[in-house]
């Protein structure tokens, strides 16, 4: 043992701000994704073909459109994010840049709300932002896609947040798609039944403020318990790998 | 006789059914390199996942600087770097952008210090490189930049000489030394032939069935 032993065991407070950390694990998913924009285009093709499939498969009738526009809108964006999830943490898992993240002495639960909205920047807002084109197309009027996009704008971080959840919990299983969908779909079912609703009640020319609060409700909800239990989720995911 | 950072005491892990140490009980003393030993599936892997914190399926206590090591995660996350099998490297960012999102959560450095670790790891000329376009020796050459600038007192590495060639090894070797002499504390698994001066030993004796 050497009497200048130079390191020395630091104390916590000296670590990483939390916000500081939550910006860059932020910076790398959103760098990682635009060197690899194929992840980035998949959800919006798949998104765009659905929407489109519709008036040729069912009805091109304006009637049914206008009725329809917005339940085929919001299952298409659900659909589309539920098939993005399994990338949230598959690829960290797998080059461990997950083992790490978990070992930073940051509190787990905010680095993985990072990740979260990292992967709502990259897939749900895409979506919300090419809703009003498809919306024109499925004859839907300027009052009903405004609300849908309100709602979209609303309902998708929370598909998200509670997608994060699955990911997280399939994590360590070879085929984890089915599995994740049935763990998920259930959750996202009162998402998809008010995001929809809201958008019949502005048609119908009721007040939406309500619904819309409703949804807030979900989204706050999500936010603060989500991060929570995808943290715990992947401790265990981690744990048995 | 100093403090130790890390104390396990009557350690036992199980998987899948079988029974992979019991009464496991060793201190890491600062100054001191630890080598895990044993053969292949006796555990050494799950062994320094478990005192990095990665792996909960154990039974037992483990004590950082004389504190249980849980109710003190948050300082001994600080304290402590684990390199695992996995590098931790993106394919799709260069070494210098691995680097520094590795090094943000811990202690963020300029790019000058970044890249000096970077060249003194035999990388110079590749820090724009994507790594995915690296050589697997190349590729753990960017997470062992990493040994270069940390200060975390407790070193954990899992196959750390994994896809280096000689003289890389070589500087490995008189790094963990020189990290030793300076006070800090290294416990690592490899089956290369690895034997310095003073090195401490922990023999998993292999697996048993239950």
């Amino acid at each position: 043992m050497n009497a200048n032993a130079s390191i020395k065991v630091q104390s916590a407070q000296r670590s990483v701000g939390v916000t500081q950390a939550m910006v860059a694990v932020f910076l790398r998913d959103v760098r990682v994704a635009f060197r690899q924009k194929q992840d980035l285009l998949n959800p919006l093709l798949f998104f765009t073909m659905v929407v489109t499939l519709f008036p040729l498969g069912v009805s091109p009738e304006v009637a049914f459109l206008k009725q329809s526009g917005a339940g085929i809108l919001w299952v298409a964006a659900l659909l589309s994010v539920l098939l993005s999830l399994d990338h949230l943490f598959r690829h960290d898992f797998d080059d461990g840049t997950l083992e790490q993240l978990m070992l930073q002495p940051q509190p787990l639960f905010l680095l993985v709300l990072a990740k979260t909205l990292a992967h709502w920047m990259l897939t749900g807002l895409p979506l919300v932002l090419l809703t009003p084109v498809l919306g024109l197309m499925l004859h839907l009027d300027g009052n009903s896609v405004a609300t849908l996009c309100l709602t979209l704008l609303i309902g998708t971080p929370v598909l998200s947040l509670i997608g994060s959840i699955g990911a997280a919990l399939t994590l360590g299983l070879r085929s984890a798609g089915v599995l994740l969908s049935l763990l998920i779909i259930p959750l996202y079912i009162p998402v998809l039944i008010f995001g929809t609703g809201t958008v019949a009640a502005a048609v119908e020319g009721a007040q939406v403020s309500g619904y819309l609060a409703l949804m807030g409700a979900f989204l706050v909800l999500a936010l603060t318990l989500a991060p929570f239990a995808s943290a715990a989720a992947l401790r265990i995911s981690l744990s048995n790998s | 006789m100093p403090e130790p950072l890390l104390q396990a005491v009557g350690l036992e892990c199980e998987r899948d059914e079988r029974l992979l140490f019991q009464n496991l009980s060793f201190s890491i003393l600062p100054g001191t390199v630890t080598r895990v030993e044993g053969p292949n599936g006796s555990g050494k892997t799950t062994l320094l996942r478990i005192l990095a914190g990665l792996n909960d399926a154990w039974t037992g206590e483990l004590n950082w600087c004389g504190q249980p090591r849980d109710r003190h995660r948050e300082s001994y996350l600080r304290n402590m770097l684990y390199l695992g099998h996995r590098p931790g490297i993106k394919p799709l960012l260069t070494p210098l952008e691995n680097l520094r999102a590795l090094m943000a959560g811990r202690r963020p450095l300029d790019d000058d210090a970044l890249l000096q670790a970077l060249a003194g790891t035999g990388l110079s000329g590749f820090e724009q490189v994507p790594c995915r376009n690296l050589s697997a020796g190349q590729q753990r050459r960017v997470a062992l930049a990493r040994l270069l600038i940390a200060d975390e007192p407790l070193w954990l590495l899992d196959e750390v000489f994994t896809a280096i060639d000689a003289a890389g090894v070589e500087a490995i070797e008189s790094l963990l030394l020189q990290r030793a002499r300076e006070g800090g504390a290294v416990v690592v698994t490899t089956h290369h032939n690895l034997d310095l001066p003073g090195m401490g030993r922990i023999t998993l004796g292999g697996a048993t069935e239950r």
